[in-house]
């Protein structure tokens, strides 16, 4: 895959969307659907201008309908399409579960491996836009439980693209989670179309004092958080699974082998949420013999994000909090 | 009586004559149909197969009517009742018994069983154990047949029950806004497992939710292959045509229970008997005039096969619990 340095860039809302452009021009059974995708350009801008090059038979405007939208990615993933559906908001992917969980991701298993469904939905997660409690959820732990599914989360522009355009040419179901707060966000990404692998983590910052395996907008923070604890001497490395599940650990084992302690950050609720399975894989490895500190969640409050501004900031962590949390870590203050 | 029974009135406009051939074929594939789910039930209680199943014994026109207006280029969508709609779709009864009996030489490799019966190849895109499940998979079916230009439809079968879920309304109303080619195709034998239609429902025909959607609604006698036949293939003629989705309701009647734990404390002796003098194998046989002895060795003709398809799948290897980890992931 080409470099991300020396190019230009651009905003993270643009990288998928030239991810789509891109996938839908060198691929004519590539479509859009989901709701008001098209002459709106998506609730969040996703989609802009991309109805008006494609038009409506390949950016398909649907009615307020979930359940029919995910089940009509998958019955034209079945026979012969690579349709990519948008699920306005994370939340609303309630509405479609039966169609993902037990359509979706069983159909190959259920037919003896003699089906593939090669679908991407994708949809936005997160808090932090005052939308409250139906509209700011992180639930992609919930599609990590269920075999059949891959779930791809990107943290940066570059990896937006790369990850998106490899989601549209995998043969299997991918829900691909954006983060409302990333799409503004710019990064150097290359012109040229280039995929990502599925299942491989990136190495974010190199460090020797403590690995913090974070996910989406905690990538962010955790960099930011990074340039405070440097300040202090403390050197953190930063591990992005980008794809939770299938997710090829041992670059992650490999780093808490190294520095011997180990954070992990994610938006989602705590409770049982994937910082929960990203422990399980650090304790049962040849990593258990090299840590001398415990291994530490940091998460979202088991709460529903609140309206009030004051409240959804201190719902979920912020850099402070990794900065705070690091620190204790690393000086055996726990 | 339920009031849908009395229902079955609505006939399609042209009633297409089919050859007493034709006919003869029709009947032959119900009688196998018949056959396959009898031994099935053998095989159970032999305990030679596990699970549950379900049983369309009595429903067998529908299948084989629906099936038989369509062509082999189009594509099926059925449900968890769904034997019939296979062996009628041309699915081979040996490689569906080995399903049944969970060998790896089944349609899908031990891994689906008796709900989850498909044959992709054949584009059977396979029963489905949820109610309703079908039908949001079938507005993508319709897309990808438009997006691809052919001359090829999917019809839907589903239940009763399954048009009181809300992805049958969301299925519809979409396939109904984009003018899809698909067909719906809505089995209604009276009973969601206990409930009664006209206990789950306000309406007198399944078919009047068609105008709810803009689309065709049609009402016909589920027992009568002919009628069945001459509704689809009408369906199909104004699916290719662009024209749309119909909405077909079959009415018909499942004399086994609705699974294997059912003890059919619902519904009346009295009733079942008055729907087996309706019987749609007699009526059909009854139809091409056909004798005792010219009945009984068409009768012979399925049993041998089915005996043959219960052979090769005895005789067939289990899964290697070594491949268990194989179909979850392309």
């Amino acid at each position: 895959m080409p470099s991300a340095n020396g190019t230009r860039e651009i905003t993270y809302v643009e990288a998928v969307r030239e991810a789509l452009t891109q996938s839908m021009q060198a691929d004519e059974r590539v479509f859009l659907i989901g709701e008001d995708i098209g002459v709106y350009g998506g609730a969040f801008g996703v989609s802009a201008g991309m109805h008006a090059e494609f038009g409506g038979e390949r950016v398909i405007d649907t009615p307020i309908s979930e359940a029919a939208i995910v089940g009509a990615c998958v019955g034209a993933a079945l026979t012969g399409m690579r349709p990519v559906g948008e699920i306005q908001f994370m939340d609303f992917i309630t509405l479609g579960m039966e169609q993902l969980v037990l359509q979706a991701a069983k159909v190959r298993f259920m037919f003896g491996g003699k089906a593939t469904v090669p679908m991407v939905l994708r949809t936005p997660g997160g808090s932090g836009t005052g939308a409250a409690a139906q509209h700011s959820e992180s639930l992609e732990t919930w599609f990590t439980h269920v075999p059949g599914l891959k779930v791809v989360m990107p943290s940066t522009p570059y990896d937006a693209k790369g990850l998106l355009m490899a989601a549209i040419q995998d043969e299997n179901p991918v829900i691909f989670v954006e983060h409302k707060l990333l799409y503004k966000v710019s990064g150097p990404v290359p012109e040229e179309p280039y995929t990502i692998p599925l299942g491989e983590p990136n190495i974010v910052r190199e460090g020797k004092h403590l690995t913090v395996v974070a996910t989406s907008i905690m990538v962010q923070r955790a960099k930011q958080a990074a340039e405070e604890l440097a300040k202090e001497g403390i050197e953190i490395e930063i591990v992005d699974p980008r794809t939770l599940n299938p997710f090829d650990d041992s670059l992650m084992i490999q780093s808490v082998v190294k520095t011997g302690k180990a954070l992990v950050v994610h938006e989602a609720v705590k409770t049982s949420g994937y910082g929960a399975e990203l422990v399980s894989r650090i304790v049962e490895s040849e990593a258990f013999d090299y840590l001398d500190a415990p291994v530490r969640r940091l998460a979202g409050l088991d709460i529903p994000i609140p309206y009030n501004r004051n409240l959804e900031y201190h719902a979920v962590p912020q850099v402070e909090n990794i900065v705070a949390e690091a620190r204790k870590l690393v000086r055996g203050e726990y | 009586m339920a009031k849908s029974k009395n229902a079955q009135t609505s006939q399609p406009a042209a009633k297409r004559k089919l050859s007493d051939k034709q006919l003869h074929d029709m009947l032959y594939t119900m009688m196998l149909i018949r056959r396959f789910e009898e031994k099935a039930l053998d095989l159970y209680s032999l305990g030679k197969v596990h699970g549950t199943m379900h049983l369309s014994i009595g429903q067998e026109a529908t299948a084989v009517g629906a099936s038989g207006a369509l062509t082999q280029q189009d594509y099926l969508l059925n449900t968890h009742r769904g034997h019939g709609h296979c062996l009628a779709w041309g699915s081979q009864a040996d490689l569906m018994m080995a399903e049944f009996m969970g060998k790896e030489t089944g349609y899908c490799r031990g891994r689906g069983g008796s709900m989850h019966i498909a044959n992709v190849d054949a584009n059977n895109l396979g029963a489905n154990g949820i109610v309703a499940g079908g039908l949001p998979i079938s507005v993508g079916v319709g897309l990808s047949i438009r997006a691809r230009n052919t001359e090829q439809v999917v019809m839907v079968v589903f239940g009763d029950g399954a048009s009181n879920e809300g992805a049958f309304h969301e299925s519809i109303n979409m396939a109904s806004i984009w003018s899809l080619p698909v067909i719906f195709l809505c089995e209604n034998n009276q009973y969601a497992m206990s409930m009664p239609v006209e206990k789950s429902m306000n309406i007198d025909r399944i078919s009047d939710r068609a105008a709810a959607y803009g689309i065709e609604g049609v009402t016909v006698d589920g027992n009568d292959v002919e009628a069945v036949y001459a509704a689809v293939h009408n369906a199909r003629q104004r699916a290719v045509a662009g024209k749309g989705p119909t909405l077909i309701e079959c009415n018909t009647y499942r004399y086994m229970g609705h699974s294997k734990s059912d003890r059919q404390a619902y519904r009346t002796r009295d009733e079942v008997k008055t729907w087996m003098d309706k019987d749609p194998i007699e009526r059909l046989a009854g139809h091409l005039g056909l004798s005792k002895d010219d009945k009984d060795s068409l009768f012979k003709k399925a049993e041998a096969e089915i005996e043959k398809a219960v052979e090769f799948a005895e005789a067939s290897p289990e899964p290697d619990v070594a491949d268990i980890m194989e179909g979850v992931y392309a």
